[in-house]
């Protein structure tokens, strides 16, 4: 293996969007307990409601994002904590902890760069009228999933 | 309690604060040319407007972000870029780069963290209606300056 | 099987419903489960309750999963409960921290209730 991860990481950065998808589907289906799919480039995405995010630093510099609309953000939050969850509080650390676990188990899928790439706390932006801009000038690698027939946006921004 | 953390964790007592103030006051006059003054607790928070954020990972986890309003984030990007300055993307990226200074020039004032601490890649929200929630569980805290007489919140948020 | 009592430590509340969920869909019956946010108040409540199990987090504020389990080790109230760390962190250096400071069991996160079972059962003694 080169030492010059920065090489390795962009050689391998054009294949990792169904590295994105499989850990996607791997946390919905372990920790909501539903099984989500790639959805056809046709589907729209989603009203972007909500935002969670998470900064990866190190080998791998950029940011993870996970946006839904609040009915699904809500419906997660339900299938993860039961009808308890109930408060906006509730649905955006619900959220966050998804995201957290996608960049996590992301990361923990590339072999030699996921190990010195660490993740920040994760964010959680709501509301019906704001733009999320990131400054990552690298690649963009997005997929769009369905849960439950809603799409929810993965987003992974590095830095050149 | 592991050698990587040992300097970093606030809860040895110290006090940060001072840091993180010097760190925006130096940043502003640096990169801006101007000396910010801090504003009393009582200056009205920012409602929406622009906040950015970025993620601190290893030694420190947690997040800055950095919050003024849209004229502010203008004024800001004017006073970096020069008078033509005068597009909202601009200000966007004006805004996340302040943010990403004030993020490096702090952590690089903790002794022995700065190499173990990163920044992942600066984001901004900018809008008229939306919530900031981080997952941060530790220590949080905020220093206010004025710019140009308006003004200007900078948060750090920690996770350990 | 024995109703037991779970300790979970972790700073998310959303992660201490969803690993208590875990812990009754992997087949496990909860007599009691006590919670704390960080290694600290984890310590703290080992003193006033009597807990079969741990299951533990490693990022955590005031208090991290790797340093509550060293200092777990040191307390004659947790002599012999078995620790299980549950969290985000995949890496190996991770995995041998734990294990090394006296971990009986480390899942990553995500984890599905077959892996709770996997790793929880034979460390209270119990076949799968």
């Amino acid at each position: 293996m080169t030492t010059d991860t920065s090489l390795v990481t962009r050689s391998h950065e054009e294949n990792w969007l169904p590295i994105i998808e499989l850990a996607v589907e791997e946390v919905f289906e372990m920790m909501v307990g539903c099984r989500v799919k790639v959805a056809a480039q046709s589907e729209n995405k989603p009203n972007e409601e909500f935002t969670a995010m998470v900064g990866l630093a190190g080998a791998l510099c950029g940011i993870l994002a996970v946006c839904c609309d609040a009915k699904t953000a809500g419906e997660i939050a339900k299938r993860m904590l039961g009808d308890t969850a109930d408060s906006q509080e509730q649905v955006a650390d619900a959220l966050g902890e998804i995201c957290n676990m996608i960049a996590g188990n992301f990361k923990n899928k590339l072999s030699g760069s996921g190990d010195r790439c660490m993740l920040s706390v994760p964010t959680v932006i709501s509301g019906g009228e704001y733009s999320f801009h990131s400054l990552a000038d690298g690649t963009c690698l997005e997929t769009v999933l369905l849960f439950e027939g809603a799409p929810i946006a993965v987003r992974l921004q590095l830095e050149s | 309690m592991t050698p990587v953390t040992a300097f970093a964790k606030p809860s040895r007592g110290q006090n940060w604060l001072p840091l993180l103030e010097r760190a925006t006051q130096e940043v502003f006059e640096i990169m801006l040319g101007c000396q910010v003054t801090r504003a009393e607790p009582s200056e009205p928070k920012v409602p929406g407007g622009f906040t950015a954020i970025v993620g601190l990972a290893g030694a420190l986890c947690g997040v800055v972000t950095v919050c003024c309003g849209a004229k502010t984030a203008g004024q800001i990007a004017k006073a970096m870029l020069g008078d033509t300055a005068d597009s909202a993307g601009q200000a966007v990226d004006a805004l996340g780069e302040m943010c990403n200074m004030i993020a490096g020039n702090f952590k690089n004032k903790l002794t022995g963290t700065d190499e173990r601490c990163m920044l992942s890649v600066p984001s901004v929200i900018s809008g008229g209606e939306y919530r900031f929630h981080s997952l941060a569980q530790g220590n949080s805290m905020e220093t206010v300056v004025l710019f140009e007489d308006a003004p200007v919140s900078i948060r750090l948020q920690l996770q350990n | 099987m024995d109703k037991i009592t779970a300790l979970i430590v972790d700073d998310s509340s959303v992660m201490r419903k969803i690993v208590e969920r875990s812990l009754r869909q992997a087949g496990i019956e909860l007599e009691k489960v006590v919670e704390a946010s960080n290694g600290a108040e984890a310590l703290t409540a080992l003193q006033s309750n009597v807990v079969d199990l741990i299951l533990c987090d490693i990022n955590m504020p005031v208090m991290d999963g790797l340093e509550f389990v060293r200092q777990a080790a040191k307390l004659e109230k947790a002599k012999g409960i078995p620790i299980v760390m549950i969290t985000t962190e995949g890496s190996e250096s991770h995995v041998v921290q734990a294990l090394t400071a006296g971990a009986r069991g480390y899942i990553r996160k995500p984890f599905t209730p077959d892996q709770v079972k996997e790793h929880v059962l034979p460390v209270l003694g119990k076949k799968q």
